[in-house]
């Protein structure tokens, strides 16, 4: 198979494929934790959209929370990270390019020198949390090895991103494994615990509404 | 030290416990936990053993983590892995003595207080997946002795102190005889149909402080209140039930307490200063009987002292002098944010008030709630060691020049009480009663 039918099939079908299992995915996710509220009717019942927004908004500024404040180090790294994860896939130019290509839309992107600082720091911020895994004990204590090959799932892409960019040696196959890489870190998130991604805003959003609402006191 | 510790530690035998764990077969264990996993429980337990990340950010919520040691099995996250983690894994499938020490684990080793959604980033309630091992555990019946034994009198006589009827309503006349010397006009309503107020304590005031009673009337009295206390049972707004896992009990429990309240057409209910009660009377037992909201609206000793004080209802003849320490009892601060009023109260009471830190909702816990200090002596020396930390904070108050500490709730006088004598702090311990019928000015 040449390299460039390869590349027509990661970037078409299994594209298009990676991208439905992830929205799918995640609808499933949110249906099934809606489902299983049938046998615990509190977290409908008490769900109050203010005080969960005060919470979702809360634990998503940086250095809002007593905790954050008490690890400094952990939320500017944690936050670098979930950005350059996050945020920046949708403001690199290639990609942009590839979604112009098919539908002709386009936005503005961030300078490629910028991304690829971005990447290095989601790299390191990798670093640091295996670091945290093998070095503190309580995390360590809590770490399977599924964690690790998150870990490793999530750096990949960032990686291969660097190489392909960069042209380094057989940087064509190394694309194709970015975006096969790319392909396989979006369908896991529904299905492993890089499902926090969605399911944050329903533990804190109920968490934050049963504090508002009922206890009347602050949740971070 | 450290050796120490864990040897009292893994010493602990429980009677109650241990009887259990002799009745059990594995079949019983494990349809006992399919029942509470898949019928009982769902989104809560489902949608938070998916989203934790193993991160440990939890770790520095706990007092038992950082009391003993930083033990990374006694981290919130930690608690779980050791408990419902494994029982959702081998879906029930656990053996006798893996319940012993999820026992040891829910019982002793968490007092749900539930600080730990406060540091975890998304809100996980390891209080609430303890309660779910509770569960787990009362319905196998494998609760440790001294705590069944609670839950026993509360089944019997809707008390925790195996106090007759007639003991009852002879405890409120002997304090209101006791009263009489004082204020002699002063009545402790029993059973005054229409009153505003319904009264309740837990069982340990008539059986071991009955003269918070006494003070209370006085308080009463002085803010010219229309009270009653019921005459029959429940008066005792105190739940180990629902400590246990009995949800059953804890629901019969809660409706004598909102039918004694109904039935003397009251308009609300206030409570003494307790703070496991008033969790189970404003949040979980109501929730257990279908009630959104308490059917009547329930009020915390600390939210009516400071109405009362705040408000002039009562005048104080002279502020306390000695400097004071205010602990926040969970229930009441992560469970009602009473914080605040809290300290407004010890302020108009207190000549000089100390802060703790951390304080507020972010308070380091006693160790006696969520009924550890009820599962009685065996486990004493591991509950006063697991708060070193609390003993510490305590000792930085004392340097500060705190010489009382304010505790309104029960269940941390119990434990503080521990912790001061173990560790020789040697602070005096006070309700926020004790210190209004200090202050202000009585009746005539």
């Amino acid at each position: 198979m040449t390299l460039q039918t390869l590349y027509a099939i990661i970037a078409g079908p299994l594209a298009v494929l990676a991208i439905t299992g992830f929205v799918l995915g995640c609808v499933y996710r949110i249906v099934m934790a809606v489902r299983q509220t049938a046998s615990d009717r509190m977290v409908i019942e008490y769900f109050h959209p203010r005080y969960a927004l005060r919470s979702i908004f809360r634990w998503l500024t940086p250095y809002a929370t007593v905790n954050m404040r008490r690890h400094p180090i952990m939320t500017l790294v944690t936050f670098i990270f979930h950005l350059g994860m996050v945020v920046m896939p949708f403001f690199i130019f290639a990609h942009m390019l590839m979604v112009y290509e098919a539908f002709g839309l386009s936005w503005p992107t961030l300078p490629d020198v910028f991304v690829e600082w971005m990447s290095w720091a989601v790299l390191l911020a990798l670093v640091f949390f295996l670091g945290r895994r093998l070095i503190l004990p309580e995390v360590r204590y809590l770490t399977t090895p599924s964690d690790y090959l998150i870990l490793f799932m999530v750096a990949l892409p960032f990686f291969t991103g660097i190489w392909a960019y960069k042209g380094w040696w057989a940087a064509e196959w190394v694309t194709l494994l970015h975006m096969l890489s790319g392909e396989v870190l979006l369908v896991a998130i529904p299905f492993t615990r890089l499902g926090h991604m969605v399911l944050f805003f329903m533990t804190r959003g109920y968490m934050g509404s049963e504090f508002g609402g009922i206890r009347h006191a602050r949740d971070w | 030290m450290t050796q120490q510790t864990v040897k009292v530690k893994n010493s602990i035998v429980d009677d109650g416990i241990e009887a259990g764990l002799a009745r059990l077969t594995p079949e019983r264990i494990e349809s006992v936990i399919q029942r509470v996993l898949n019928r009982e429980a769902g989104a809560r337990l489902k949608t938070y053993a998916r989203t934790c990340v193993h991160c440990g950010l939890c770790s520095d919520a706990c007092h038992h983590f950082v009391s003993m040691n930083r033990d990374p099995k006694l981290s919130p996250a930690g608690k779980v892995k050791r408990t419902i983690g494994v029982m959702m894994q081998k879906k029930g499938k656990v053996s006798t003595d893996f319940i012993r020490e999820a026992a040891m684990v829910a019982y002793s080793e968490c007092n749900l207080c539930k600080k730990c959604v406060l540091y975890c980033p998304f809100g996980i309630d390891v209080g609430y997946l303890m309660t779910l091992v509770r569960r787990i555990c009362h319905l196998l019946g494998v609760v440790p002795r001294y705590m069944q034994d609670t839950a026993h009198s509360q089944s019997v006589h809707f008390n925790q102190m195996w106090i007759n009827g007639d003991e009852w309503v002879d405890t409120l006349f002997w304090q209101e005889e006791e009263a009489r010397d004082e204020v002699p006009d002063i009545r402790i309503p029993v059973d005054k149909e229409g009153a505003d107020i319904f009264y309740s304590v837990i069982g340990p005031e008539p059986k071991f402080r009955a003269q918070l009673i006494y003070q209370a009337a006085v308080i009463f009295e002085a803010a010219g209140s229309d009270w009653t206390m019921p005459g029959s049972p429940g008066w005792d707004n105190s739940d180990l039930c629902m400590f246990s896992g009995d949800n059953e009990m804890m629901g019969r429990i809660k409706r004598a307490h909102f039918e004694a309240a109904a039935k003397l057409r009251v308009k609300k209910i206030v409570m003494g200063e307790c703070g496991h009660a008033f969790r189970s009377v404003y949040d979980v037992g109501n929730r257990w009987l279908g009630f959104k909201m308490p059917p009547i609206p329930v009020i915390h000793a600390v939210d009516f002292y400071h109405d009362l004080v705040c408000n002039g209802k009562i005048r104080i003849a002279k502020k306390f002098a000695q400097p004071i320490t205010l602990h926040d009892p969970c229930n009441i601060a992560r469970g009602m944010g009473l914080y605040e009023k809290a300290r407004e109260l010890a302020h108009a009471l207190c000549d000089t008030v100390v802060e703790m830190t951390p304080n507020r909702e972010h308070n380091i816990c006693c160790n006696a709630g969520g009924g550890i200090i009820n599962c009685g002596p065996p486990f004493k020396d591991k509950r006063v060691e697991a708060n070193s930390v609390k003993a510490k904070q305590l000792f930085d108050a004392k340097a500060m020049g705190a010489e009382v500490v304010i505790a309104p709730c029960h269940n941390c006088h119990g434990g503080l009480e521990d912790i001061i004598h173990h560790y020789g702090v040697e602070m005096e311990l006070k309700f926020f009663g004790d210190i209004i019928y200090e202050v202000m000015e009585k009746p005539e």
